[in-house]
């Protein structure tokens, strides 16, 4: 029995076109946070010191010939920013024009194009535009996100929220630049984080992954607050990990599993002192600190902390939900996903912080955030209400999950 | 002039330069340092040169001289640089030159590229009052003039289009202060007025966050005093 969605439907969120155009953006956001990866990973952040120029030149005459070092990777970066601003513009402005009508639409579309097409012209002089508009994204973002909470099937506010996003995040990537501010640099990789999981959740909910899914189909409310927590958990490792890539402590502990040959290392003057002579890097590094010690010791027993709880979770939700529905696979992709990512945190230990390895450890946790939280929005859906009908289950102990769209939409 | 002014001049000149305490000495390393990393240049830098280049964190002569240790008195009268020649730091081959060099506060020094292709300069100065920047010199042969106000031990200068590129720069409020040659030498300028003072040895490497090593001196006028000095490694 298919069981209905309890919202109070404003309009059919589903749209197959713009759910791939949301996908083909995340993507594309995707590649740019890879190489934005692989611009901190090589220390490249501050190769073009000028921002939205380019050694004085527009971006987009940068002559190819000057894409040298940390310069191709940094000038890359940029464009790709550019590239993922105009296709998210698209996709905010498609939403918009699909989900409304007559003087709203056009004054949507209006504001939207007028915006990006302001910001696309780059310039020095338009720093201050940047940062106007940076400042007032977080006020759209966060109005976006209200109307959105009142009507979740109006995804044009997810748009919104998106544009002001990428407007917001350009800049905060391009201030950082200009205002040596490394701080930023920490925010700039969180929000990318967040971006990414935003172009999935419209991806999702404008495909039919929202109707595959019957809410209140199991009772199970400790599995969805788990997944919420679980969702934390990777939130806070990214947020160590950035920290992390930005103040260049991935190798303040050289060595894996033991660290200095030690569970936990000593923090003490002499033993940093001892530690800092026998570093030799190739590139600019300061002294390393305690504080660089401890961060990257809480970023890997957080690492075993996600890790059991990840096994204990998959467990819970593959015997609650069945190991063949959204959720289900979305928990069997997340605990392979987080087995690599801590490969791929050994490796970058071991390889000492091989550019292309932490990079790839970068992105692996990025899309660990996607999977988690698709899961435990699926979760929250699937334990929103109590069925009103629930079939008994052949032992009586729980109730079976009805996924009403899983049968029929494959 | 008559002869005896001549005399005069050369009398009173002669006995200011024999006032004038000087400090010299050496600083060796004891132990074995972990080995230099090649540097992977890219293919533009890889053009520029024809021998391997390694990192320079441990530069030792064959008697143990330890060079690029920033030496100076912790405190000194103010006074003017030691020299009419303004210090510079080139960008040549892909690399900065010196590694390590000294600047009194608010003293004018150059950073230069004498490279055919594009550098950025990015410095990241720690004290109050020096101020991070971060500027662009695509052009062979560009020059940007500069000035601290501020001490600091060491600030640090690095290229981020070419990562394995940095360098640093010592800013003293005082013209006390010499960085060892490649034999672990140093000298400090001359004209150091009779008295106590307290002289540093700072090696990067091995000191860190750290103060360095210190000995305590004192000179009366005329004083020739040699201060060497012994970095040594764990295990040494």
């Amino acid at each position: 029995m298919a069981l209905q969605p309890s919202d109070n439907s404003s309009s059919n969120p589903t749209s197959l076109p713009w759910s791939r155009f949301a996908w083909l953006t995340m993507l594309a956001t995707l590649l740019l946070i890879s190489v934005g990866g692989l611009v901190t990973s090589r220390g490249a952040g501050l190769s073009v010191p000028d921002w939205p120029n380019s050694y004085g030149y527009s971006m987009y005459t940068f002559p190819i010939s000057h894409w040298m070092g940390g310069i191709l990777y940094e000038h890359s970066h940029r464009l790709l920013g550019v590239l993922v601003g105009v296709l998210t513009t698209v996709l905010a402005v498609g939403l918009w024009v699909r989900e409304t009508s007559g003087r709203q639409r056009w004054l949507g579309v209006i504001v939207m194009t007028g915006v990006a097409g302001l910001l696309g012209r780059m310039g020095s002089w338009q720093v201050p535009i940047f940062i106007t508009l940076a400042a007032l994204a977080p006020v759209a973002m966060v109005w976006g996100l209200a109307r959105f909470a009142r009507d979740r099937q109006a995804l044009r506010w997810l748009g919104v929220v998106a544009f002001a996003a990428v407007i917001l995040q350009g800049t905060l990537g391009g201030l950082r630049v200009v205002w040596l501010a490394d701080e930023l640099g920490f925010v700039h990789g969180m929000l990318a984080q967040g971006f990414l999981v935003l172009i999935c959740f419209i991806a999702l909910l404008s495909g039919a992954w929202r109707d595959r899914i019957a809410p209140g189909s199991i009772a199970a409310p400790g599995l969805r607050r788990a997944w919420w927590l679980a969702v934390v958990l990777v939130v806070a490792q990214l947020g160590l990990g950035a920290a992390m890539r930005h103040r260049h402590a991935g190798l303040a502990v050289p060595d894996f599993p033991l660290a200095y040959g030690r569970v936990w290392p000593k923090t003490d003057a002499t033993s940093l002192a001892s530690y800092n002579r026998t570093r030799v890097e190739a590139t600019a590094q300061r002294p390393i600190q305690a504080a660089d010690v401890i961060l990257h010791m809480l970023h890997r027993s957080n690492a075993y902390l996600i890790a059991a709880f990840a096994a204990w979770l998959t467990f819970r939700t593959w015997r609650d939900a069945g190991r063949k529905t959204p959720a289900g696979r979305l928990t069997t992709v997340w605990l392979a996903l987080i087995g690599i990512q801590i490969a791929l945190g050994a490796l970058t230990v071991w390889t000492g912080k091989s550019a292309d390895i932490a990079t790839l450890h970068m992105v692996t946790g990025a899309l660990t955030l996607v999977v988690a939280s698709a899961a435990a929005a699926a979760m929250a859906r699937m334990c929103r209400v109590r069925p009103a009908f629930v079939e008994p289950s052949p032992t009586g102990r729980e109730p079976q999950p009805g996924l009403a769209g899983a049968t029929t939409a494959g | 002039m008559t002869r005896t002014s001549v005399i005069a001049v050369a009398t009173l000149a002669g006995g200011l330069a024999v006032s004038a305490a000087e400090i010299s000495g050496k600083v060796s390393l004891k132990g074995t340092p972990p080995p230099e990393r090649k540097i992977e240049f890219d293919a533009m830098c890889g053009k520029l040169h024809d021998k391997d280049v390694t990192t320079r964190h441990y530069v030792v002569s064959p008697d143990g001289g330890l060079a690029n240790v920033f030496v100076y008195l912790k405190q000194a009268p103010a006074g003017k640089p030691a020299s009419d020649k303004v210090p510079e730091l080139d960008q040549v081959g892909c690399m900065y030159e010196p590694y390590v060099m000294g600047v009194m506060t608010n003293q004018l020094f150059k950073i230069k590229n004498s490279d055919p292709l594009m550098h950025n300069v990015h410095a990241t100065p720690k004290a109050a009052g020096n101020k991070e920047f971060n500027i662009g010199q695509p052009v062979k042969g560009m020059v940007k003039d500069h000035t601290f106000p501020s001490r600091e031990v060491l600030v640090r200068f690095k290229c981020d289009v070419h990562p394995w590129m940095f360098a640093y720069v010592g800013v003293m409020d005082h013209p006390y202060f010499a960085v060892t040659d490649k034999d672990g030498k140093f000298k400090l300028p001359g004209g150091l007025p009779a008295g106590k003072y307290t002289v540093v040895a700072y090696h990067l490497k091995t000191h860190g966050t750290a103060e360095g090593l210190t000995q305590e001196i004192e000179v009366a006028e005329g004083d020739k005093k040699e201060v060497n000095f012994t970095v040594e490694l764990p295990g040494s």
